[in-house]
């Protein structure tokens, strides 16, 4: 079944609707031990939901997901937690899996909130909690992180040291990361494989053979914010409002 | 000192606490209070049944409570109404059908009052049995789907990604509920029974900071009730569920009062 070892999942044709609505379309890719995989793209195009079709959130899909591990680590990309329950940052780190306290303390000081464990995690700032969502799922150890825009509301000089971090778990863990990212930059020196998604897989390749793309060179020098807005492929279709293609 | 029956009664509810202690937890963390009454209130049709067919209450509460949360779930599925009106519409139908049942049994001596508000006089020697061995095997079970019931009440998509399959634990979960409501039923009565599981909860929330505390508070709220409460019922000849509550919300506002302190020294 499994015919190359270091697969971890795989996605073929997948896709995913609400209400007859396609959220994404005909996704096909494979995260790998110890590999990178980064989704881009501009809002809406379906990114979140493909790391949720590949974790096996969502059930009623398309096409077909094949997983071959059931180490995972997840950071999403939204997440409301109830204030009702009384809940610590250390009572956090251990809410998918029971861990020594060393474990949960080497975690939490690698994203650096080390100071943070017995403070409610209602009473935390966005960055810090990212930080600790960060620190939960390293510090399982997984064999598959699934990292929704992870260093969202985090600081700039935490937001480098957390990519270089999450570079140095996928080398020492040998686990394989599928990566969503607005930042291009983390993303052309860090990944393996970039899936550039609009509804539907628009291209994808090394991040070279990204870079070699005329537009990707002439949007390399633009303001990070603007990037992927201005993100433009050579398409035999453009896109409309939600993204719906119409052929040209 | 005490007549044989306080002692039966007494050896319940603190059965009965016990297992009220941490399920009440859940229902405050995940908004079941309604679903609990629901439940409660179906458990008069299983009790009707159980004088009907000579069966075991608690057993055919169980039974019934159970359908009632399954007819729920495929209800869910099936209609565009709301929750709630759902949970309101099952809660009172079946409150309903189970007096008119009553109405009907007119052979039968029933004591509604013991029924819908605890009759500490009532329970047997097989009670003590079905509240102590039923208890434990509903918290050994919650104790096994702690992690995916608490996981996916923290985070739904959290818990599943990580594969600890959350809508396994909330379906046992549900059982428990039903479970919890026929072993207490006798205690509390029907009526109140929901009041049990939030209302020491509620007072654990206010003074405690991880979710064991709050378990381990809500359990020692529920003892301090029953004991309190039950002594006041033997003092005061007052029916059993009432004067339970009624000291698990004295134990409440006295929590209320811990907080307004501790917020003055922190100004």
């Amino acid at each position: 079944m499994n015919a190359n070892q270091n697969i971890l999942v795989k996605l073929k044709d997948a896709g995913f609707k609400i209400n007859d609505k396609w959220l994404v379309q005909g996704v096909s890719l494979q995260v790998e031990k110890g590999k990178i995989v980064t989704l881009i793209g501009p809002n809406g195009s379906g990114k979140s939901t493909t790391a949720k079709i590949a974790l096996g959130i969502y059930k009623k899909i398309e096409g077909e997901v094949e997983k071959y591990t059931n180490k995972i680590g997840y950071v999403p990309q939204k997440i409301s937690i109830d204030w009702t329950l009384p809940l610590r940052v250390n009572d956090f780190m251990v809410l998918t899996e029971s861990l020594k306290n060393e474990i949960i303390d080497e975690a939490l000081s690698l994203t650096g909130v080390i100071h943070l464990k017995d403070k409610n995690l209602g009473d935390l700032s966005g960055g810090e909690f990212q930080r600790v969502l960060l620190a939960r799922a390293i510090s399982k150890k997984p064999e598959l992180l699934v990292l929704d825009e992870p260093v969202q509301g985090v600081d700039f000089t935490g937001e480098i040291a957390l990519y270089e971090l999450i570079k140095r778990i996928s080398d020492e863990l040998n686990c394989g990361i599928l990566l969503i990212s607005h930042d291009l930059h983390t993303v052309m020196s860090a990944t393996d494989h970039v899936v550039c998604l609009n509804g539907h897989v628009c291209c994808s390749g090394t991040p070279m053979d990204v870079a070699k793309n005329n537009e990707y060179k002439a949007l390399f020098g633009e303001q990070a914010s603007q990037i992927l807005s201005r993100y433009e492929h050579r398409h035999d279709h453009i896109h409309t409002d939600e993204g719906k293609i119409k052929k040209n | 000192m005490f007549d044989d029956f306080f002692i039966r009664a007494l050896v319940a509810g603190i059965g009965v606490a016990f297992v009220t202690g941490p399920l009440g937890c859940f229902v405050i963390w995940r908004r079941l209070s309604y679903f609990g009454d629901t439940l409660a209130h179906s458990a008069l049709l299983g009790v009707t049944l159980a004088f009907t067919m000579e069966f075991n209450i608690a057993l055919s509460v169980f039974i019934i409570s159970s359908l009632i949360a399954l007819t729920l779930i495929q209800l869910q599925k099936r209609t565009n109404l709301p929750g709630d009106a759902l949970l309101g519409l099952l809660a009172h139908s079946s409150l309903a059908v189970g007096l008119v049942v009553i109405g009907f049994l007119t052979f039968i001596r029933f004591d509604i009052m013991g029924l819908l508000f605890g009759d500490i006089l009532a329970v047997t020697v097989d009670d003590l049995l079905i509240i102590w061995v039923g208890g434990a095997i509903i918290l050994l079970i919650l104790k096994l789907i702690w992690k995916p019931l608490f996981a996916s009440t923290v985070n739904y998509e959290l818990a599943e990604a990580e594969g600890l399959n959350p809508d396994r634990a909330k379906a046992i979960f549900t059982i428990l509920m039903a479970a919890i409501i026929a072993i207490s039923i006798k205690m509390v009565g029907l009526l109140l029974i929901t009041g049990m599981l939030i209302i020491p909860a509620a007072m654990a929330r206010n003074i405690s900071s991880s979710p064991q505390r709050m378990v381990i508070y809500s359990i020692i709220g529920g003892l301090l009730s029953v004991i309190l409460g039950l002594f006041t019922s033997l003092e005061f000849n007052t029916s059993s569920g009432p004067s339970i509550i009624t000291a698990a919300l004295f134990l409440f506002i006295l929590s209320l009062f811990n907080i307004k302190q501790s917020i003055k020294l922190k100004n």
